[in-house]
């Protein structure tokens, strides 16, 4: 197929990506299907999606998760810069092993664990601190800013450890604090990964069920939680409408993430090909 | 040199000094509290009462009379050992883990292996393709699949059309969709590690083989695989340990038959509301998982800091 040679692993790899994709591309078609019957075919139709925006609770929901994930996103990438400069940077600290098995411990964790203990903890900080009074969009915040934390910092410590250490040297050689020598020299080259990393955790946060269940209060409900419930009930044209929208919005971010990851490749490439050093 | 320093050395050292601190204090002082600190008081909770008042847990420390008591109740963690729907529900969970990891290896290989040999303007291209589903709604993956394995399904559909079978297959609310939705939700965690790996892999030597005159299986298992078993755990452990936690696949797509340990926590607290039962529940399944977790936070580690 690909190699022009039909071994046995390329043929795995075309069914593994029609395995992948498929499911997905069945949605999308039946979300315009006209008949509330999910498994008849009764001709092409878009009422679905008129429904989706009269439903005042789900697009109360999409707003609270759109909210909760641009912040969640925006400061889980300061966090995680913080992070990888301080995992590739500093050197050794005290605490260093501690930190960095606390960084890398939420990529597996269950989310259930997660979430419970999120939970627990915030139950224990109101009955002894007072604070935070209820549980809602604040707790999911926090909640959400401290598992894409761990995220964001794999993403932006692999490009920071791609990157040419001595131009930072030289900045601080020529009369550069360390800190203006991170927003001069190192922030922009970083930059490409911070954007992946923001959307990477963008998605994360829209798409999370299990964490926002547990630490969410009776105000506040997200998207996932909307569309748990109703799944559980079964199979419906409406979802599937939903779905689709998701499976778009989404792709579109996870494409710009690819796009500006593989850009910031190619000009890091052609860098190290101008200094002669083919890479 | 920096005249700052020249003119105003302590002022300078003193403010790089706090600078440096801040840096580390931040991210560390939330990972502490917002991450640590939990599991230490689930852990606390684990040993707790349960009370009907919010919240629905004894306290363990209680101060009266100069004396502080601190009551342990163990009962939870032996209620947990009693009952044999709590042990099955573990044996399950490391099963159905177990057996989605496998079959996620054995289809995730061959398309990693069959990406690192790709042309190298086509691997980006199939990376982002592999990748892109697991950035998509990991519910909606899961709801697209109810779709396809009801029994008047998609699938029972197609194949009572061909004739291959009469009756539909029940599939749906059984184990066999449990399986398909690890697989399917997870395949891209295994090829990714995988790739990654195999990628790197010195082509030389398998030339060096082939000149020696081995034949391709050969090579396969002599070289190939032994080199790519570092890729091989990190995307085992990538997929067995948030498998064995799972919700909503069991809740989705598994039957009465599914015992798994995160369908159970969850309905423990959710619908029963013991609280105490469900840390203890947590506990113990971080138990089962810390060796996973340790092997998965080593190789992770190493990648991370940039030793190999």
């Amino acid at each position: 197929m690909i190699n022009r040679k039909l071994s046995f692993s390329n043929v795995m790899l075309f069914f593994g990506l029609v395995f992948l994709y498929l499911p997905m591309f069945i949605l999308v078609i039946y979300s315009f299907n006209a008949s509330k019957l999910v498994t008849v075919w009764a001709g092409f139709s878009t009422k679905w999606y008129v429904e989706l925006f009269r439903d005042d609770q789900l697009i109360d929901s999409v707003l609270t998760s759109l909210n909760i994930g641009v912040t969640a996103a925006t400061a889980a990438v300061i966090l995680g810069t913080m992070s990888a400069y301080l995992l590739n940077r500093f050197g050794h600290f005290r605490g260093r092993t501690l930190f960095s098995s606390m960084i890398t411990a939420p990529l597996v964790m269950p989310d259930v664990i997660i979430g419970l203990a999120m939970l627990l903890m915030f139950v224990s900080m109101a009955s002894t601190l007072g604070w935070p009074e209820d549980r809602g969009m604040l707790t999911i915040w926090i909640a959400h800013v401290t598992f894409c934390t761990a995220y964001t910092t794999v993403v932006i410590s692999s490009r920071l450890r791609e990157m040419d250490v001595s131009i930072e040297e030289a900045a601080m050689d020529l009369g550069a604090s360390p800190v203006k020598t991170f927003f001069v020299v190192t922030l922009p080259t970083i930059s490409p990964s911070l954007i992946s990393a923001w959307l990477l955790s963008f998605t994360l946060s829209l798409d999370d069920l299990v964490i926002a269940s547990f630490v969410s209060g009776p105000g506040s409900t997200t998207l996932p939680m909307v569309v748990f419930s109703s799944v559980r009930l079964g199979v419906s044209p409406k979802v599937n409408a939903l779905a689709t929208l998701i499976i778009l919005c989404v792709s579109l971010a996870a494409f710009i993430a690819w796009w500006f990851a593989r850009r910031s490749d190619r000009a890091q490439r052609d860098a190290y090909r101008m200094l002669g050093r083919d890479q | 040199m920096n005249i700052k320093k020249l003119l105003n050395p302590d002022w300078y050292e003193l403010r790089a000094r706090m600078g440096r601190r801040a840096v580390i204090g931040i991210p560390f002082i939330w990972l502490l509290v917002f991450f640590l600190i939990p599991f230490a008081i689930v852990l606390k909770i684990s040993f707790a009462y349960t009370e009907i008042a919010i919240p629905p847990y004894s306290s363990l420390f209680d101060y009266a009379d100069e004396a502080l008591t601190i009551v342990l109740n163990l009962g939870n963690y032996l209620w947990l050992a009693d009952d044999p729907l709590y042990i099955s529900a573990y044996m399950g969970s490391v099963e159905i883990a177990f057996i989605g990891t496998v079959w996620c290896l054995l289809v995730g290989y061959p398309m990693a292996y069959a990406m690192a040999k790709a042309p190298k303007n086509w691997q980006s291209a199939l990376l982002m393709a592999v990748l892109l589903p697991s950035w998509t709604s990991f519910l909606i993956r899961i709801y697209a699949w109810m779709g396809i394995l009801r029994n008047n399904g998609l699938l029972n559909n197609l194949l009572m059309w061909l004739g291959v079978i009469d009756e539909p297959l029940v599939i749906l609310n059984t184990n066999v969709a449990v399986y398909i939705g690890i697989v399917y939700a997870y395949l891209p965690f295994m090829v990714l590690p995988l790739y990654s790996n195999l990628v790197k892999m010195d082509k030389s030597l398998i030339e060096a083989a082939q000149d020696l005159g081995a034949k391709p299986f050969e090579c396969f298992y002599k070289i190939t695989l032994p080199l790519s078993m570092s890729g091989i755990i990190a995307g085992s452990m990538l997929v067995f340990i948030p498998a064995v936690g799972e919700v909503v696949i069991p809740q989705l797509l598994g039957g009465p038959e599914t015992l798994m340990i995160g369908k159970i926590l969850w309905q423990e607290f959710f619908n029963n509301r013991d609280w105490p039962v469900a840390s203890a529940l947590a506990i113990v399944m971080l138990l089962v998982l810390l060796i996973p977790i340790m092997i998965f936070n080593h190789s992770r580690q190493k990648d991370l800091e940039g030793r190999s």
